[in-house]
């Protein structure tokens, strides 16, 4: 099966390549820091500690996926020397650990820095340094700007996107909304906002309370009570995993049984609906655009088999019903690629320029409909979602994939 | 301060200065980077010496100093961010925003004694970040967003990158306050606070003016990690919120504990622990589990917790008390 992966994705990187890339320039090796004929050296950081430590997981996938790599010859030849340091999701420490990675390390790029607040702590600085800041884990919409910063590059939907998409299928499909907003104050959850009241429009009137909560609240309680008492009867949960699976189940406890609209952030079976309670899940509502690894019916596509076998053999005894596992290995996939496509001209430049040259490429592990599309005006590599319901113990996707016009 | 010990300091103070120059010889060994972290190091060591005044030299305790050294950032920040005033000019103003509110929040604290008051202290840590994201100064402080700044240039075309000068900038900035600090000290107010810490009875029977000086020193104490918070500012050229939780506070107690309780030079040897630590904690926790090949998976704060414990049990004055003990024993020795 791996076999057979591997020839499709190096057939589609071929076609891609001579499509691309001027034949007189893929002829002789070109390097920028952090490339040799021997190695390529990638530079992440993420929370291993600190209040987000569950994304840790995301870290260890890509370390593994990279070992997975070199285990099978690397890229071109070169090894992957993957360098990941535990930011505790703190700003002031990524700008110290990133310059570590960029001037001591020397690394070629940096490749999914997790989190808003973090990856807003390094744009300037990653830009000015003219140093590649690849497909970052987060999902604010300010990541695809080409024009001002042409070293940095998002990877998943923008939130703003998301919950756009919520607003419209929520004046859609349920009648006399009463809309309670539970938001993690930070750049995430206003992200999110903005999009979703840009989605109701002139129906902004609709949402009857708005709540907040940090990120480092022990519970949302309060919140979800205040929401409860607002008498609303659709529940938007911006949240993250934690606090999200908190308050699905806090809902549930005192007997509110609003329609729900859950974040694709906080859409994992493993880590937020079977703690909630799947009692308490049932009939919620997301987005999705990975394949969710608890859904059965991808049991026997290429794509999930091979995902399936890689867990077992280079993360044996993690929980495969954990989605930030899929997430870290689509997301490396891509990277995979990207620097696949470079051939032997490992530059910064060329780096950047293969990674805006993806057209509906089919990354593994994306819901079936949904590809990566990239050009030098289109900082966004995913743009498409599908709504999904949860029933019985998973995701059952509905509807159609619904794109945002590129922004 | 005895002749010998000034002969150190001063030769330091040089070394200090003349080490960025070797950098055209050097260039590994005395990288961009290494500097960078050398002046994080010289602003956690303010920070330290800020909380080692009120601590160490008045026997007022704060677990919340984080709190001083976010205001002191956010000033600056705000100042350079809205009004476009120079890095430098930031860090008086930092220094007089942060003496206010220390001396404002020392008044009701006058009240408080020994665990009252760090639990007072606490709350303040914790309250800052979110009043920093409160909807009513976002126009301020950027909210959640934090606010993006410039790095301080190279000023009259002087031949050094910037982070030469950011280095030479927070060295100037940490001599300043040190012998500022050292002369307080060693007159009739720092023997003051002291005789506060000491017996705040006798002091009190002695004419002292206790509550003024309680509330002073807090006033200082608060400058002084004020301005390693405005220095960081212009180091990190970002701030938000985030970045001023509630460990921010800790590491300094840490420092504090680490480098030695009421003594100067305990403070910069805090300072440089903490961030040591700090970047080495992850190497040393991959370090016991894979070449040690103990199967824990230890965290950056159990490595900072284990070796806390150690250098208490070890020395209790810290270490600047731990070596000046060990240097007296070495010679009556001989």
């Amino acid at each position: 099966m791996r076999t057979n992966r591997r020839g499709f994705v190096g057939g589609a990187s071929a076609l891609a390549m001579m499509s691309v890339a001027a034949p007189a320039v893929r002829a002789q090796k070109k390097y920028s820091d952090g490339a040799s004929d021997t190695e390529i050296k990638v530079g992440h950081t993420g929370p291993y500690s600190g209040p987000a430590s569950s994304y840790g997981q995301i870290g260890k996938t890509l370390e593994a996926y990279w070992k997975g790599v070199n285990d099978a010859g690397g890229v071109n030849g070169r090894k992957i020397k993957f360098l990941t340091l535990d930011d505790g999701y703190n700003p002031a420490k990524i700008v110290e650990l990133t310059r570590q990675l960029v001037e001591q390390e020397k690394v070629l790029c940096l490749f999914n820095t997790l989190g808003t607040a973090n990856n807003t702590a390094i744009h300037k600085y990653m830009n000015q340094k003219k140093v590649p800041q690849l497909y970052v884990a987060t999902g604010a919409s300010k990541w695809g700007k080409p024009k001002e910063f042409p070293w940095t590059m998002g990877f998943q939907p923008d939130y703003h996107t998301e919950g756009v998409i919520y607003a419209k299928h929520i004046l859609a499909n349920v009648k006399d909304p009463k809309i309670g907003v539970l938001m993690q104050n930070d750049d995430y959850g206003k992200d999110y906002w903005d999009g979703f009241k840009e989605g109701l429009g002139k129906d902004s009137g609709k949402v009857v309370k708005h709540v907040t909560f940090e990120v480092t609240d022990p519970t949302v309680d309060s919140q979800v009570i205040q929401l409860k008492d607002s008498g609303a009867n659709v529940f938007f949960n911006i949240a993250t995993p934690k606090a999200a699976a908190q308050a699905i189940r806090k809902a549930a406890d005192i007997g509110w049984k609003p329609v729900q609209y859950l974040n694709n952030v906080s859409a994992s079976v493993g880590s937020v609906m079977k703690p909630a309670g799947l009692d308490n899940s049932q009939g919620i509502i997301t987005a999705q655009y990975l394949k969710d690894p608890t859904d059965k019916q991808w049991e026997n596509t290429d794509d999930f088999k091979a995902w399936v076998a890689w867990m077992d053999k280079w993360m044996p005894g993690s929980n495969k019903a954990d989605a930030n596992h899929v997430f870290g290995f689509a997301v490396a996939s891509l990277m995979h690629e990207t620097l696949k496509k470079c051939g032997d001209e490992l530059t910064r430049e060329n780096v950047m320029r293969q990674a805006a040259n993806f057209q509906k490429y089919k990354l593994p592990l994306l819901l079936p409909g949904i590809t990566i599309n990239t050009s030098p005006s289109d900082y966004y590599p995913i743009q498409s979602v599908q709504l999904a319901r949860f029933k019985g113990e998973t995701w059952d996707l509905f509807g159609d994939v619904m794109s945002a016009e590129g922004s | 301060m005895a002749s010998a010990s000034k002969k150190w300091v001063l030769g330091i103070v040089v070394l200090a200065f003349v080490v960025p120059l070797l950098q055209p010889v050097l260039p590994d060994v005395v990288s961009d980077y290494r500097l960078f972290l050398v002046s994080t190091m010289i602003i956690a060591s303010i920070a330290v010496l800020g909380l080692n005044l009120l601590t160490g030299f008045n026997g007022q305790f704060s677990l919340g100093h984080g709190a001083f050294y976010a205001v002191g950032a956010y000033t600056a920040a705000v100042l350079m961010d809205q009004l476009n005033v120079p890095y430098w000019a930031t860090i008086p103003a930092a220094a007089i925003v942060c003496f206010i509110v220390g001396y404002l929040f020392g008044l009701p604290a006058l009240k408080l004694e020994g665990h009252y008051l760090a639990l007072a202290t606490f709350a303040l840590a914790l309250a800052v970040p979110q009043i920093l994201k409160y909807k009513w100064l976002e126009g301020l402080t950027g909210g959640v967003q934090g606010i993006v700044l410039m790095k301080p240039e190279v000023p009259f075309g002087l031949p050094l990158t910037e982070d030469q000068w950011l280095y030479y900038f927070c060295l100037i900035v940490m001599v300043v306050l040190f012998w500022a600090a050292a002369n307080m000290l060693n007159s009739r107010s720092g023997r003051a606070m002291m005789a506060i810490r000491d017996q705040y009875m006798a002091a009190d029977t002695m004419g002292i003016d206790t509550a003024l000086y309680k509330t002073v020193t807090f006033g200082i104490s608060a400058a002084y990690t004020g301005i390693a918070g405005a220095l960081s500012a212009s180091a990190i050229a970002f701030v938000a919120p985030d970045s001023f939780n509630i460990f921010l506070s800790i590491k300094f107690l840490i420092g504090l504990v680490v480098g030695g309780i009421g003594s100067l030079t305990g403070s910069v040897i805090g300072g440089i622990f903490y961030v040591l630590v700090d970047n080495s904690a992850q190497a040393l926790s991959q370090f016991v589990k894979n070449d040690l090949g103990l199967p824990f998976d230890l965290s950056a704060y159990t490595v900072f917790g284990v070796l806390l414990i150690a250098i208490i049990y070890l020395m209790p004055m810290g270490i600047a008390g731990g070596v000046a003990m060990a240097w007296r024993k070495m010679r009556s020795a001989r």
